[in-house]
């Protein structure tokens, strides 16, 4: 469990960054931000990457704002950092809620948001988020910036829209309006383990109706997104037990399940329609 | 802290046992200063080149040029470990250090490569070419069972390594005067002992003696000496084996390690240092794993709902070869002698058969056999109670055993114990009828609780006719202990057990202490190191405590009478005066008195003052092999039930338990607490993964789940203190009560919580996944019918 030899590098800059990215990209040059989820794999000796681009002194990466429109979070923000609402809005405590959830407090406290991002895990609390809310991703390489949308940034297990030459340097996650409702729910066997199934809801109430939902699924399929079939057995509902029991059923029989050995596809549907109801119920609490 | 330090010690005048006193060897543990094998420096670091594949003909190895690289092509000189049992119909299989031609399981090492670094030898073995022509491989006992499967190995026809049978005369008749037959077909799923240590080896070659120190992380050293000198063709004294510090053994570590043998044989050929640091993934796949059987038990039960005869065929997936020394019959042969249980019942038929297959070989773990029989014999009882409309309670008290000495089917004696009291004290305490009312209310709110008792008997300190009894080659029972006074009156204990975890360093000080008048501090327990220790089998099967307490309380009362006889002579008093406490020998009522450093140095120093009537020194040695002892406990467990997810949370967890006379309550507590722990792991979450092509889906700590804290109920301790007859502490044994009773309890629970499904589970360990097929199969039935 030791890794293969490999070429630290250090930038401090942004621009010394892309530099180097472009010039190791080619041979299998990875950037190395919390190093939560490269790390063990190199330790497996499941990646044996030549080079690593270490962010972790990149001035700048660090910044974690919100413009009233949009929170940017920047590729160094770490997961700890929503353990306290990062701002005064609902997306704050949506983003706290949700972060407890991920790993253990030392994992928290290195690993970083985009890092998930770019890691994508199936089953990863942040990625979920981002295709839930619809973030926008934003890649810079020497060859320029590019937006990226979350339903276009997910392409798989541990695959993204990302180039061999891109950072993701920021991920835009837009503000929640001030009476939206949120709701979030997991499952797993042990505390601290990645989601066999996750659910993340919002919506707002308009004359006594849902509207405006999304449902977010995670850890069921190959990549986390929002469930049409679930968002429309909401929109236009009294939010009660009904309608969510109809949102949930949608959901278990939309998605296409993942399968591994402790998780057959008929599980994988329970679970999706437990964690679907439980976050919708969570939102009412 | 526990129920014991209000009831105080039993023994009349003692001082020490039965005190929760703290461990003597933490200080050192806690601040970081122990020594662990890993820990040593050497000259070369080795990597094994395992099998990706689980069956098949190595074709070719091909190593980097330069690299120095073993196969077994380098070992034609080495013996191959062939494990040996007189009995049983069993096959002798042999294992070689290197896979030699064929490759059995998937872990299996085909060649270790020798660098100046861990890490170089990593990158060397990644470049090392190894061609296997693969064959499908056998996973499942089932299958390696069937008509026309492959042979594993030549000796073995239909892969049946060994075959146990039993059946008392009589057996037909009663079984056929039988009201009820209850049955239950168990499965109990492949486990690892995971200790925190992974195994680790360091073996260093001495220019000037010629001779080779292994420092390994093991439970038994003397036997490792024993079997790699055989192997090696060494003389015994040519190899020092060291246990230092070892970060829990739990039974993997009682087992020869073919890479051990290696790095001794590394250590000769280059005349140097060669360690090797086993690595999570190589320990979850290719160590040794347990637990892996299929058991059909069934009941018949008269009209009382009385037990009158038992029938079981057990099948246990021994993994590709057999280990050393306890052979692979540990797990089968186990069952087949203890399956009865706590209960009485004189009527047995039993077959138990060890099945090879092409999967990582199986060796003991905490409770061997125990917390699969129990889970199977504790659910038949409850399915018995459903069957009489009993309460599992009222089963338990109308078969318990509650005349002793009782001998069962299998010839196993019992010594006294309290199955019953130990049932009513759990019932009690537990408050049935409260949580029966609780259970009921919860019910109504869509929360399904279940309650789960388990009874069973703990064989514990056994010697060696127990493992003659299995036809053993090798019957590790007695031990020995020097316990020695040197000049300035300290006292040193060496023992031939290997503790690594247990706690023997201070119990084994509060026994002497208490026939020597001194403090435990005084006294320093030396264990460990072959060239020190007196030869011993180590520390397994809750053994180290009665047998080696045993040896250390004959060896400390020899050193008293002495001490007695000195005292006698330099205060010219007759012995019957002499009382020894607080570090002198004094003369009863009298302030006359004699220190015993003052006693120690004068019969090294002064021996011409003893007239010749003593001897001098003050060392004395004793053996002890006793005939073996039942602990025995009764575990409930209450746990919360989701029916939607299949989740289970162990609410709460009480433990009644009875092992004799207690040395150190706060000993005997961690040993209940740890083995709980990887009891509720059995019970729901631990469980290595085979696919169909014999690659393991669950080589490491993420996908292998033992339980963390977060999982870990608080426990509730009560005890009861029968003295054992059979043991001349008194004490019994504990090391494996934990583990034996916790799957049982659980899933005995888990059923109750399913009780309105309609739905059983009797698989181990019960996995969310698990729980929601029983339940979907209920709801799909349902649906069908309606
Ligand atoms: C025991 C354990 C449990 C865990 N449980 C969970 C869990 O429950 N939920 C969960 O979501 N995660 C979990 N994780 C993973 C953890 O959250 C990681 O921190 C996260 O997945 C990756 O972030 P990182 O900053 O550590 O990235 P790294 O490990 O440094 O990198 C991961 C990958 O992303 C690439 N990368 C990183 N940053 C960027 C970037 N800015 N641009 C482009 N590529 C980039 C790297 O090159 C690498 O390929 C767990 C990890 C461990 C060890």
């Amino acid at each position: 469990m030791k890794p293969a030899p490999f070429v630290r590098h250090v930038p401090r800059t942004l621009q010394q960054a892309l530099a180097i990215l472009s010039q190791v990209a080619g041979q299998d040059g990875r950037i190395l931000a919390g190093g939560q989820s490269l790390v063990p794999i190199m330790a497996f000796r499941l990646a044996k990457p030549a080079h690593l681009v270490d962010i972790n002194e990149v001035a700048g990466l660090d910044r974690l704002a919100s413009d009233g429109k949009v929170l940017s979070i920047g590729a160094r923000v770490r997961h700890a950092a929503f353990h306290a609402p990062v701002a005064d809005n609902r997306l704050a405590a949506l983003l706290t809620y949700v972060a407890r959830h991920i790993a253990h407090y030392p994992i928290r406290m290195r690993g970083t948001f985009c890092g998930s991002l770019a890691h994508a895990d199936p089953a990863s609390e942040w990625c979920l988020t981002a295709a839930t809310l619809d973030a926008t991703m934003i890649a810079m390489s020497q060859r320029g910036t590019r937006e990226i949308a979350a339903k276009d940034f997910f392409e798989g297990i541990m695959a993204t829209a990302l180039a061999e030459d891109e950072l993701l340097a920021e991920v835009r996650l837009p503000l929640l309006a001030s009476d939206a409702k949120f709701g979030f729910y997991e499952f797993n066997r042990r505390a601290g383990d990645f989601a066999m199934a996750a659910a993340l809801v919002t919506y707002r109430i308009v004359g006594g109706k849902i509207a405006e939902a999304r449902v977010g699924v995670g850890g069921a399929e190959s990549a986390p997104r929002r469930i049409s079939e679930a968002e429309a057995a909401l929109n236009g509902r009294t939010p009660d037990d009904t309608a969510f029991h109809a949102a949930a059923e949608a959901a278990s029989d939309t998605v296409d399940p993942l399968e591994d050995h402790q998780t057959d596809a008929a599980y994988r549907r329970d679970l999706v329609r437990a964690v679907v109801r439980r976050a919708l119920e969570h939102s009412c609490a | 802290m526990s129920a014991h330090e209000t009831r105080g010690s039993t023994g009349a005048g003692l001082k020490w046992v039965g005190r929760a006193i703290r461990r003597l060897e933490d200080p050192a543990l806690v601040t970081g200063q122990g020594h662990f094998t890993a820990d040593l420096a050497a000259t070369h670091w080795v990597r094994f080149v395992r099998s990706p594949n689980a069956a098949g003909k190595i074709e070719s190895i091909k190593a980097p040029d330069g690299a120095l690289v073993i196969t077994a092509a380098d070992l034609t000189s080495v013996k191959k470990i062939t494990p040996m049992l007189h009995k049983f119909n069993y096959r002798p299989v042999a294992q070689s250090i290197l896979a030699d031609g064929v490759v059995r399981y998937v872990g299996e090492a085909i060649a270790a490569v020798v660098a100046s670094s861990e890490e170089d030898a990593e990158d060397t073995a990644d470049l090392v070419e190894v061609n296997i022509s693969e064959s499908a491989p056998l996973v499942d006992a089932r299958d390696a069972l069937a008509p026309g499967a492959p042979q594993i190995h030549a000796e073995a026809p239909g892969n049946v390594i060994l075959k146990g049978e039993i059946k008392t005369a009589g057996f037909d008749d009663v079984w056929a005067s039988a009201a009820k037959i209850v049955r239950i077909d168990a499965r109990s799923h492949r486990q690892n002992a995971t200790p925190m240590e992974a195994r680790a080896a360091h073996a260093a070659y001495d220019k000037a003696s010629g001779r080779v120190t292994l420092t390994c992380t093991t439970q038994m050293p003397h036997l490792m000496r024993t079997a790699i000198a055989d192997l090696l063709g060494m003389r015994e004294s040519d190899l020092r084996v060291i246990a230092p510090d070892v970060g829990g053994g739990f039974g993997q570590k009682m087992s020869l390690c073919a890479e051990y043998v290696l790095l001794v044989w590394l250590a000769c050929k280059l005349k140097s240092s060669v360690a090797w640091t086993e690595d999570r993934r190589e320990n979850l796949i290719a160590s040794f794993h347990s637990r892996d059987q299929y058991i059909t038990l069934e009941g018949a039960f008269d009209a009382n709902a009385k037990l009158i005869a038992l029938r079981a065929d057990v099948v246990s997936n021994v993994g590709a070869y057999s280990c050393f020394p306890t052979t692979s019959g540990v797990e089968p042969l186990m069952a087949m002698a203890e399956m009865p249980g706590p209960y009485d019942v004189q009527q047995y038929q039993c077959l138990a058969r060890g099945v090879l297959t092409n999967t990582c070989t199986m060796a003991a773990y905490r409770g061997v056999s125990r917390p699969i029989i129990t889970f199977t014999l504790e659910r038949l009882m409850d399915k018995a109670a459903k069957a009489f409309a009993l309460d599992p309670v009222d089963i338990r008290r109308r078969n318990l055993i509650d005349k002793f000495p009782y001998t069962s089917a299998t010839g196993l004696i019992y010594d006294e114990a309290t199955y019953r009291q130990t049932l009513e004290m759990a019932v009690h305490e537990i408050d049935l009828p409260a949580f029966r009312a609780q259970q009921k209310e919860a019910r109504k709110q869509g929360h399904y609780l279940g309650i789960g008792f388990a009874t069973f008997s703990e064989r514990t300190g056994y010697g060696s006719p127990a493992f003659a009894a299995r036809g053993m080659a090798i019957t590790p029972g007695w031990e020995t202990v020097h316990v020695s006074v040197d000049p300035s009156g300290f006292v040193e204990a060496r023992i031939g057990s290997s503790p690594h975890g247990q706690g023997l360093r201070t119990t084994l000080a509060q026994i002497i202490a208490d026939e020597l008048g001194i403090p435990p501090d005084l006294i320093k327990v030396v264990h460990g190191d072959t060239d020190t220790a007196p030869y011993g089998w180590g520390t397994f099967a809750s053994r180290s405590l009665v047998i080696s307490g045993g040896a250390t309380l004959i060896a400390a009362r020899k050193v008293r009478a002495k001490l007695i006889k000195i005292a006698s002579h330099m205060l010219e008093a007759a012995e019957s005066d002499i009382v020894l406490e607080d570090g002198q020998a004094k003369i009863a009522g009298t302030d006359r008195s004699v220190t015993v450093a003052a006693m120690a140095r004068e019969i090294y120093t002064q021996t011409h003052r003893f007239k010749g009537e003593l001897e001098p020194g003050l060392s004395e040695s004793g053996t002890y092999d006793p005939p073996g002892t039942f602990s025995n406990a009764c575990h409930v467990a209450i746990v919360q039930l989701d029916p939607e997810t299949g989740f289970v949370k162990v609410e709460r967890y009480l433990v009644a338990e009875d092992a004799g006379r207690i040395i150190n309550p706060m000993i005997a507590d961690g040993q209940v607490h740890g083995g709980i722990a990887q009891g509720i792991g059995n019970a729901l979450l631990e469980e290595i993964v085979y696919d169909y092509d014999g690659g393991v889906l669950t080589a490491n700590l993420a996908d292998y789940m033992p339980p963390t804290a977060h999982e870990m109920p608080h426990v509730e301790l009560h005890h009861m203190e029968t003295p054992s007859t059979q043991s001349i502490t008194k004490a019994k044994g504990l090391g494996e009560g934990g583990t034996i009773g916790a799957p049982a309890a659980v899933l005995n629970a888990i059923n109750d919580a399913l009780t309105p499904f309609n739905v059983e589970i009797d698989i181990i360990p019960a996995t969310p996944q698990r729980i929601r097929a029983a339940l979907r199969k209920a709801e799909q039935a349902a649906k069908k019918t309606a």
